[in-house]
């Protein structure tokens, strides 16, 4: 806890690792045009835990895959480590994407099940550079990722994406996180398609492998709840525009923005009950 | 892998598509190594001999033979007298020779012959028996005549060098032959075409060319199709843009019209087989890329196509482990539909003679245009056409019912 208060505490001493200014995202044109995200500003520094929050819809995966490069931006900014990220040819990409990896949300979706689950930890072997590594090596080094989120590489070796639970599968995505060690973890909502206790484990592991490699992680997440638990900065974003945003004590004891009220608002207390008069009737 | 086979033998309506087609199939390949005539013989000299067998008639004629107790002459009277001939005979005996009606039996040919011989006078004349009528009686007596006749004919052999004829041989009316001793003979079981043909053996020969042709034109146009669809779908943009515009063009402009124009203007010397497998393929991509373009679109934001790419892989490799695996049940399926629509193309062209202008192979819609052009259908010889109908309708509708069972296998809400 002490750890935690001083890593909070130097906030602001932190090198920025990705800023934007202006992001904005147009889906169709014309009468059709759809702004996914508003010209939204942020600084997001080395070794954060940073929680996009949000309702549905409100253009948090938008903005996501944009920070990730798989989308192009229709508008603004984003700079990586102080310089302008330059995405434009497919080796730079393949540069820029050893620096920022995702956890996606449906850990059933994010497997190729044709494939075995061997196939997924080699592809990360091979872009770490142990593409010719002696075979014991690379399997030492998997069974290193694997035992970091308490699995077991030889129960899992030969066996097919589909034959994992959920949990083990979110697990194993981590896993990959662990083993290619990127500057930025851009986690998508990756626990709502878990049961609660496993929940509390890949929280755990995210902030584990947050101390261990410095690693900035960029959570969205729609829980408010959860976001104040786990991160130092939390953004609050409202139909594609960053309505509040700073460090998480601040933003949820003091919140400005009614929507935020709203969001602090709905989530359920245990022991009391639950207003369900600040709900949006909309 | 070896699951998904399991599940599609399941299938019932796969299994009897599967078996129809390789019964088909088997018999293309199996008949030809017991029947090794050359399938365009023309051995028949006319059109359009009956199914049967044919043994050599002079063989027969000079064979020792056999006699039996068998009165060839009533047999050979069942088959001159129809129903409508007794019915006259009737009519001649009652009105003309003044029999009762009731002393004559029309179910029984011997007798009603009988009274007929003992009746029948050729020169009367009497009211109402017009001239027409008499010569139609006068010609049913002959028939009659000729059908009871068992007097016998002699061979003669004509002798070398006087020229004379020689008396060989007396044929009686109890001689027979066993079919067993005669060396020449020919069972057409589907009779002779137009050329004189064998139609059974023609008809194995030309099932599997056609067949060839379905498979070559479906495997054009499943290539054709699945690499477009896949480019089109993944790239995006301006390449789909382009993509999407050819196939538009070659959706909106009726396929079979463009086949028929390209069919034509290739001429009728580059006309072969394979040119109109090439053509149908080539006429027949479009639907093929709309399906797998709408397929890869929904397919190419998935997680695992995400994951893959920031994986670093390239295009190529991902469109062929995160995406065609995905697709692969459903390509099978189409070009299935694509190989039975290639069959039933081909058959359409040569119906309207633009197949392969060839007479040294047979195809079943060259079959079916020789039987249209010779009139099978007005003459009566339904063995020249029928039968291909039916293999080409078989052949489509295994292939189709096979369609039916792996869309049953692999979406899972057509699953009962």
């Amino acid at each position: 806890m002490a750890d935690q208060q001083k890593s909070k505490q130097n906030l602001t001493d932190r090198k920025p690792c990705l800023s934007g200014r202006g992001v904005t995202k147009v889906f169709g044109v014309g009468n059709k045009a759809m702004t996914a995200v508003d010209h939204v500003d942020f600084d997001f520094n080395e070794g954060d835990f940073v929680s996009i929050v949000g309702e549905s819809g409100s253009g948090k995966t938008t903005l996501s895959k944009m920070l990730l490069g798989l989308i192009s931006v229709t508008e603004g900014e984003i700079e990586f480590q102080g310089k302008p990220r330059d995405i434009s040819s497919g080796a730079k990409r393949k540069e820029y994407w050893k620096n920022i990896q995702p956890i996606f949300q449906d850990p059933f979706a994010s497997y190729n099940m044709f494939y075995k689950i061997d196939a997924v930890l080699d592809d990360c072997l091979n872009m770490r550079g142990f593409k010719s590594a002696p075979e014991e090596e690379k399997v030492r080094l998997k069974t290193e990722a694997c035992s970091f989120v308490n699995l077991k590489y030889a129960e899992l070796t030969n066996k097919y994406p589909f034959e994992l639970s959920g949990g083990q599968m979110q697990r194993l995505m981590i896993a990959r996180i662990f083993l290619l060690k990127p500057k930025i973890l851009m986690a998508d909502e990756p626990t709502s398609m878990i049961d609660a206790c496993s929940r509390a484990t890949i929280l755990d592991m995210l902030l584990k492998l947050r101390d261990e490699v410095n690693m900035t992680v960029i959570f969205i997440t729609h829980d408010i709840g959860l976001a104040y638990y786990i991160s130092d900065k939390v953004y609050i974003m409202e139909h594609g525009k960053f309505v509040e945003s700073g460090p998480a004590e601040t933003v949820i004891i003091n919140p400005q923005a009614d929507y935020t009220k709203r969001l602090i608002n709905d989530v359920p207390k245990i022991y009391e009950k639950w207003d369900l008069d600040t709900v949006a009737r909309n | 892998m070896k699951n998904t086979i399991k599940q599609v033998f399941h299938s019932g309506k796969f299994l009897v598509g599967f078996i129809i087609f390789v019964l088909i199939l088997a018999i293309c390949f199996i008949y030809p190594v017991f029947v090794t005539y050359d399938p365009l013989e023309m051995i028949g000299a006319g059109n359009f001999y009956k199914p049967g067998t044919y043994v050599s008639q002079e063989e027969a004629a000079l064979n020792e033979g056999y006699t039996l107790n068998m009165d060839a002459s009533e047999s050979r009277l069942a088959t001159a007298l129809g129903v409508e001939e007794l019915e006259k005979m009737q009519e001649y005996l009652i009105k003309y020779a003044g029999i009762a009606e009731k002393d004559i039996d029309v179910t029984d040919t011997e007798a009603i012959v009988e009274l007929w011989q003992q009746n029948y006078n050729p020169d009367m004349k009497a009211k109402g028996l017009t001239s027409a009528k008499r010569k139609a009686y006068r010609r049913l007596d002959a028939s009659i005549e000729n059908a009871m006749k068992s007097s016998g004919v002699i061979i003669a052999e004509e002798d070398a060098e006087s020229g004379e004829l020689k008396e060989a041989k007396t044929i009686k009316g109890t001689g027979y032959v066993n079919t067993k001793d005669i060396v020449n003979k020919r069972t057409f079981i589907l009779g002779t075409d137009n050329f004189g043909r064998d139609v059974l053996t023609e008809l194995v020969a030309a099932t599997k060319v056609s067949l060839r042709i379905g498979l070559i034109a479906g495997l054009i146009a499943t290539a054709v199709g699945l690499i477009l669809g896949l480019v089109a779908g993944y790239v995006g943009g301006v390449v789909d843009n382009i993509i999407m515009f050819l196939t538009n063009l070659f959706t909106v402009i009726p396929s079979f019209i463009i086949l028929i124009l390209i069919s034509y203007s290739v001429g009728t010397n580059a006309r072969g087989v394979m040119m109109v497998a090439f053509i149908i393929g080539l006429t027949s991509w479009p639907w093929t890329t709309r399906s797998v373009r709408s397929q890869v679109i929904s397919l190419r934001n998935r997680d695992h196509v995400n994951l893959s790419k920031l994986s670093g892989h390239s295009m190529f490799r991902i469109i062929f482990t995160d995406i065609l695996p995905y697709i692969a049940s459903y390509v099978v399926m189409a070009m299935i539909l694509q190989i039975s629509s290639g069959i039933l193309s081909e058959a359409q062209l040569s119906m309207i003679g633009l197949g392969p202008a060839t007479t040294k192979v047979a195809t079943l819609g060259l079959m079916m245009n020789w039987a249209m052009q010779y009139a099978a259908h007005l003459n009566g010889s339904w063995w020249a056409y029928f039968p291909v109908v039916i293999v080409i309708a078989l052949i489509s509708f295994s292939l189709n019912l096979m369609n039916t069972g792996l869309d049953q296998v692999f979406n899972p809400q057509l699953r009962d």
